[in-house]
């Protein structure tokens, strides 16, 4: 088989692939959703706030909950101490007057 | 048609063909290629499903919640706030919550310990998230000790554990009764850590939140609009993760454009010389270099794609989420559910793949357009 004709058809194969990844993430949001609804039930009554993304700090743990001067939460002058920290930025609330 | 379509293959026979030639060459350069799409596929892949989840999860959040800061920091908030509260035309509800954190000695992870009013949730049992589970190897039915803060041991009995699939809520949570918290914290009574307000109608929400500011000067309240805003910046392009990645892999993008564009090696130039000398037209050099750039960036971008998507769906992306965990012994488990943005692999695919491609056929067209005699002796 020629060479040209052996990259295309890889070539074809990669791009069936990718032509297949938004089928195969909408067939999982249809099977997972019920899932998701399960879980949240579950969940429901907590009355969750934050993601649980990076549990090494309140600021982190709790973005959306924290304090005026994150990321700078232990004292306004002190250094970043936690990795994540860099990660998740400061959270600088603008709020929409009526 | 199959006229054309022959010459095609024959020019692709060509390109492959040199480009074995410089295997080494060729081979890191589509390897780093790959490597900077599948960075870039990767964090689009994350960042989508996480603010997906995100908006998901946070649907369930309080309308508002109202803190009370004191020095700055967030205090407790005395009841008598709910009940004036309560009485703003507009608010239909007003739960004080009771939670906190608790370090936990003996594995040094952080508990978020929330006090529930649910049945299921006695006095002396809880709830604990699939994190807690794993970090202390507790089943139902086993007892979790904690040290309250007065040193006196607190003996919880394991009524459920959240599944793994609320994990990203949920895996750090222990969930104990209100009696529980006030005797594992020595939590004063008629306090709470912050009040979760309802409010009828949302377009209400910023009127009541400046009428809640107002009574209470100290209050600080969250808007669940903005709880679910902080999660959109969190993961916005200018975000702390999203920019030293984008910027690492654009910086390295803009190394491979600038060294095609920037010219031809002596032995590409004596190539171009002989292939014109030997009746090649300025237009199939051209096809060749379009075709060799084409390889190159294709490949990359389909390969670098697809395996981004295992990475992130499948493998639960372990490259970032060593970046997130930081020192966090407890860490969800991202089991992300799938989403593919068109928008955003479609502007990935014009920023890489067709200034790549322009970016080798411009000075090989310069090359090409010179005598074959001149080229040759470059």
């Amino acid at each position: 088989m020629r060479r040209s004709v052996k990259y295309l058809l890889f070539t074809a194969a990669i791009l069936a692939i990718f032509l297949l990844l938004p089928l195969h993430a909408h067939y999982t949001q249809r099977y997972s959703s019920d899932e998701i609804k399960l879980q949240m039930t579950k969940l429901q009554g907590l009355h969750v706030t934050d993601l649980c993304l990076a549990t090494e700090a309140r600021y982190t743990r709790h973005p959306a909950l924290a304090d005026r001067h994150a990321a700078f939460q232990e004292h306004p002058l002190a250094l970043e101490h936690f990795p994540s920290g860099s990660m998740i930025l400061p959270n600088i609330l603008t709020r929409d007057t009526p | 048609m199959k006229q054309a379509l022959e010459r095609h293959l024959n020019i692709l026979d060509f390109t492959l063909a040199s480009l074995l030639r410089r295997r080494a060459k060729n081979l890191s350069l589509l390897a780093i290629y790959l490597l900077v799409i599948f960075m870039l596929a990767s964090l689009a892949f994350f960042v989508t499903a996480l603010k997906k989840e995100a908006t998901i999860i946070l649907s369930d959040a309080p309308d508002m919640i109202v803190q009370r800061l004191m020095a700055g920091r967030q205090d407790l908030v005395p009841a008598d706030y709910a009940v004036e509260i309560a009485k703003i035309r507009g608010v239909t509800a007003v739960r004080p919550r009771l939670w906190g954190y608790y370090y936990d000695a003996l594995n040094g992870a952080n508990y978020t310990i929330m006090a529930s009013e649910d049945p299921a949730v006695a006095s002396g049992s809880a709830i604990i998230g699939a994190g807690v589970s794993k970090a202390r190897n507790l089943a139902v039915g086993d007892l979790l000790p904690l040290i309250s803060y007065d040193k006196s041991p607190v003996m919880l009995e394991i009524n459920s554990i959240y599944p793994h699939g609320a994990d990203l809520a949920a895996a750090d949570l222990i969930v104990i009764s209100p009696d529980d918290f006030h005797q594992l914290f020595n939590f004063p009574g008629g306090q709470a850590t912050d009040l979760a307000v309802t409010v009828r109608n949302p377009k209400e929400m910023s009127t009541v939140a400046a009428k809640i500011a107002g009574m209470f000067p100290d209050s600080r309240p969250i808007l669940k609009s903005e709880i679910q805003r902080t999660y959109q910046s969190i993961f916005d392009w200018r975000g702390g993760m999203t920019l030293i990645l984008l910027t690492s892999a654009l910086i390295s993008f803009i190394i491979f454009a600038w060294d095609k564009a920037t010219g031809l090696s002596a032995d590409e130039r004596k190539e171009i010389g002989i292939l014109k000398s030997i009746g090649w037209e300025t237009s199939d050099v051209l096809l060749l270099k379009f075709w060799e750039g084409l390889v190159i960036s294709l490949t990359a971008f389909l390969l670098g794609v697809v395996l981004a998507y295992g990475h992130v769906f499948f493998l639960s992306a372990p490259l970032f989420a060593q970046a997130l965990k930081g020192w966090s012994v407890i860490y969800p488990s991202f089991q992300l559910v799938p989403v593919v943005d068109a928008y955003q692999l479609s502007v990935l695919f014009f920023l890489t793949v067709v200034p790549y491609t322009t970016a080798t056929i411009i000075p090989c067209w310069r090359a090409a357009t010179i005598d074959p005699d001149a080229a040759m002796r470059y």
